[in-house]
């Protein structure tokens, strides 16, 4: 690889890189993420490669190892260009087929396409519901990048923003375009990237840092991973140009050590960007030095907060420190810190050579660009989904998303992960951005979207979270550390049934302190997922209170499972696979639970056969007195 | 050097001037207001965890809630000190406090100060605050660092750190006094020395 000293070299690079493919077909698997890997997507990457080679295609195929595609749980997914024929669930033995029908004879492996609801096929990965709804301007790219090659990144015009900030922009001209394009905080806050930058300009001192914030820790969110481990020159560009803007020359990336794929690929693509001279000194011919170290995080979630993760940088325990001075001014050794997250620098590229009148076309009034959505929990089709800012839940969680899985009932979705909230069902036509989620009692955060049905109860759903934080907060101030502590101990004997009266005015007085007093964010916000479930579910939490009732099922110490005497058929089934051998009968007797032994695991309910449905769920009445010993079953049509 | 630049505030009400870069609780101190501090000790660099010495400030219409002990002073602001809201967290946080150190006369002091008549919230009793002031001191008064915090979130906790402990806590004990709950000096008793009490462990070296 030879430096490259203006960006007439990076164009002439980029020429010869698109005409050594322009003859070839490009064959793309998602076999350098983690989500693919889960799915083997590197057998069948191998198997195409071995099979390419076998029917002598090399010279006419590219195969492409690619990053996640969003449609995880498809995985391992196959797209073949032009015509973009997507294959889902793609095994190693389908390989030989799919080279030689697809690639050879030009036809369509019909049995590995995708089906929609309705059992229809479609061929182009364009047209799947899933992929259709969604702007894929940040993410899309990932499925013609192979994440360990540059030239991947460069064909298809990367680099080509730093080349025209740095050749014929300004700094300033670099930060008033992203302060016009309003682009803000795609990791928590929604803060203006473009007012955070200049406050950092503006801040005295030789010395500034830009950071990559890739500490992404939310349950069940996992956006920045795949931006990491698909597409790293994305925001490796984004960080130059913000480090030429404020006027950096040092920068970090904050990444947690949970995603070894991400710094693999993040550490192959600063290589390769140093050997092209993109990053290092006099980046394109232009005297501007800048470089980047990767810092692992030790996995605390509470170390993504801004001063917590510039402590931990500095090679300290990663705790919060008061931020009366902003981390714009004094962050990292006390200097002026940039901290942005990685997929608000992986839109800075996009801002800058497309410009803030294309960037703030898309989205909201206040919330401009697309967001991406991990948009995970009960829902059909779970995966990472890019859309517009202002775009509605339901079209996320029905359109795109397909609804609730085995045809339940929507009941909530939370968003934000632990700092934000639940929004209940009355609220789906929500459009989704910054401010209107805040409004909703919930919060953005970094675009974790979990889909819940009538099977989850709510004031489980807060403990969970409160359980979570308490562990992950730092353990520093008061309020956050002994809060959320006496918060949990009010949860927890809310679900055992031992709730009292003014427990939920209790939990919202705590939520107050901890929100008001709080040292940083992560206590702040702790308050909200408990917060918002008792502004949309009161009555869940007053049922379990008052009426012993869990609605839902979930809480085991309001929970009984009986067997509906009219209903069993006494197959033995349960009777054999209750591990605690609470289950009595036999052949032709109706079978009884003895509530005493029973544990509540549910295997019962779990294995009593669907067209018997004799196990039930019982909360908040009492369990019917069971039948007499040696009743016989009433044998039912199903049965015969 | 140049002379330190001024800054004037009101606190309470009262007009103060202060020099640039001191907190908001020395500031107060000079004036002779007293804001409630626990975490805060004069020798060591401000911390701001225990959160009792929250105090509304207001400035350019804005108002909100800051620790005094670790807010500097700026120009034009408007401190209170003791409004209904500031202290109503204050108890709220006194209650939590009690709730770990319910014997220790300093809370307990707090408390009733701020009418916490009886205990709210369900007792886990550690005996500890975690305001870190033993941690603190040894590491930046003493540069011994002895003694150090473990674990995260409400498993946190403060421990000797027995290698060092041994050689230099028996001539020292400083934190000893500084610690608001006494639990330093009458528990050392096996909870990290493995069934020793400190004496006797460092008899045994």
């Amino acid at each position: 690889m030879a430096q490259l000293k203006s960006s007439s070299d990076l164009v002439k690079v980029r020429k010869q890189v698109l005409s050594r493919r322009a003859k070839k077909r490009r064959i793309s698997v998602n076999a350098s993420g983690t989500c693919g890997l889960a799915y083997s997507s590197d057998k069948v990457c191998q198997a195409l490669a071995a099979e390419i080679e076998k029917q002598g295609l090399s010279d006419k195929v590219e195969l492409t190892a690619t990053g996640c595609l969003g449609f995880c749980e498809n995985s391992p997914i196959v797209i073949i260009f032009p015509e973009e024929i997507a294959y889902f669930q793609v095994k190693p033995s389908d390989v030989a087929e799919i080279v030689s029908e697809t690639l050879v004879n030009n036809r369509v492996v019909d049995r590995l396409l995708y089906k929609d609801a309705k059992g229809k096929k479609i061929v182009n990965a364009g047209d799947v519901p899933f992929y259709k709804n969604q702007s894929r301007i940040v993410f899309g790219n990932n499925r013609l990048i192979d994440p360990r090659e540059i030239d991947d990144y460069i064909a298809l015009g990367g680099y080509s923003a730093l080349a025209k900030a740095l050749g014929e922009m300004s700094p300033e001209d670099v930060m008033d375009e992203v302060k016009k394009s309003n682009v803000r905080g795609r990791g928590g806050g929604g803060f203006p990237a473009g007012a955070k930058w200049e406050t950092s300009r503006n801040a005295p001192g030789k010395i500034k840092y830009v950071i990559v914030n890739a500490d992404e820790g939310d349950p069940g969110a996992y956006m920045d991973r795949a931006v990491l481990e698909g597409n790293p020159h994305s925001v490796l560009e984004g960080l130059v140009i913000g480090a030429y803007a404020v006027g950096s020359h040092e920068g970090y990336i904050y990444v947690r050590q949970e995603y070894p794929l991400a710094v693999d690929n993040l550490t192959t693509a600063i290589e390769q960007a140093r050997e092209y001279g993109l990053l290092g000194k006099n980046i394109l011919g232009s005297k501007f030095n800048f470089d980047v170290t990767i810092h692992c995080g030790a996995g605390a979630f509470v170390s993504g907060e801004s001063s917590a993760l510039m402590t931990a940088i500095e090679g300290k325990v990663g705790e919060p420190r008061p931020k009366y001075i902003r981390t714009a001014v004094s962050g990292v050794r006390e200097r002026p810190s940039v901290l942005n997250n990685v997929e608000t620098w992986a839109n800075i590229p996009l801002i800058i050579e497309r410009g803030a009148k294309w960037f703030t076309k898309i989205g909201t009034e206040k919330s401009k660009g697309t967001k991406i959505f991990s948009l995970v929990g009960k829902v059909n089709n779970t995966g990472l989904v890019e859309v517009p800012m202002g775009t509605t839940l339901r079209t996320i969680i029905f359109d795109i998303g397909g609804g609730i899985r085995e045809g339940k009932r929507f009941k909530a979705v939370q968003t934000g992960g632990p700092s934000g909230g639940v929004i209940p069902e009355s609220m789906l036509d929500l459009p989704v951005d910054f401010d209107e989620l805040t409004k909703a009692g919930s919060m953005m955060g970094s675009g974790g979207m979990i889909v819940m049905d009538e099977d989850n109860c709510m004031v489980d759903v807060a403990r969970y979270f409160l359980d979570f934080l308490a562990d992950e907060s730092c353990g520093k101030c008061v309020p956050c550390r002994e809060g959320i502590r006496q918060m949990l101990f009010v949860l927890n004997r809310i679900c055992e049934g031992k709730g009292k009266k003014g427990d939920i005015d209790l939990l919202e007085e705590l939520s107050d302190v901890l929100s008001d007093a709080s040292l940083c964010a992560l206590g702040q916000t702790a308050a909200n997922p408990v917060l918002s479930t008792i502004r949309y579910f009161r009555d869940e939490y007053e049922a379990h209170i008052n009426e012993k009732r869990c609605s839902a099922g979930v809480c085991k110490d309001l929970l009984s499972y009986y067997i509906l005497p009219d209903k069993c058929q006494a197959c033995q089934i349960c009777l054999r696979e209750c591990p605690v051998d609470a289950i009595s009968g036999g052949k032709n007797l109706v079978h009884v639970i003895d509530q005493k032994k029973c544990t509540k695991c549910g295997t019962c309910i779990e294995v009593c056969p669907a067209r018997f449905s004799a196990v039930v769920k019982i909360s908040g009445e009492p369990v019917p007195k069971a039948p007499p010993q040696g009743t016989e079953v009433i044998r039912s049509k199903a049965a015969k | 050097m140049s002379k330190a630049k001024k800054v004037t505030l009101t606190i309470n009400g009262k007009d103060v001037t202060a020099t640039e870069g001191m907190t908001l609780v020395e500031a107060a101190k000079e004036v002779g207001i007293s804001i409630p501090t626990l975490c805060y000790h004069e020798k060591l660099a401000p911390y701001g965890a225990c959160r009792i010495c929250t105090v509304e400030i207001s400035r350019g219409g804005r108002t909100r809630l800051v620790t005094a002990c670790v807010y500097p002073v700026e120009e034009g602001l408007a401190v209170k000190t003791d409004t209904p809201e500031v202290k109503k967290i204050r108890k709220t946080i006194l209650e939590l406090m009690l709730a770990s150190a319910p014997t220790s006369k300093t809370i307990k002091e707090m408390a009733r100060e701020y009418g916490v008549s009886k205990a709210r919230f369900q007792a886990e009793k550690t005996n500890c605050i975690l305001c870190g002031l033993c941690v603190r001191y040894c590491h930046e008064v003493k540069g011994a660092n002895a003694i150090g915090f473990v674990g995260r979130g409400i498993k946190r906790r403060v421990v000797f750190i027995p290698e060092i402990a041994t050689t230099v806590c028996a001539s020292c004990r400083e934190c000893f006094s500084l610690c608001p709950t006494a639990k330093l000096s009458s528990e050392t008793d096996g909870v990290y020395f493995d069934g020793l009490t400190l004496d006797n462990y460092l008899d045994v070296r």
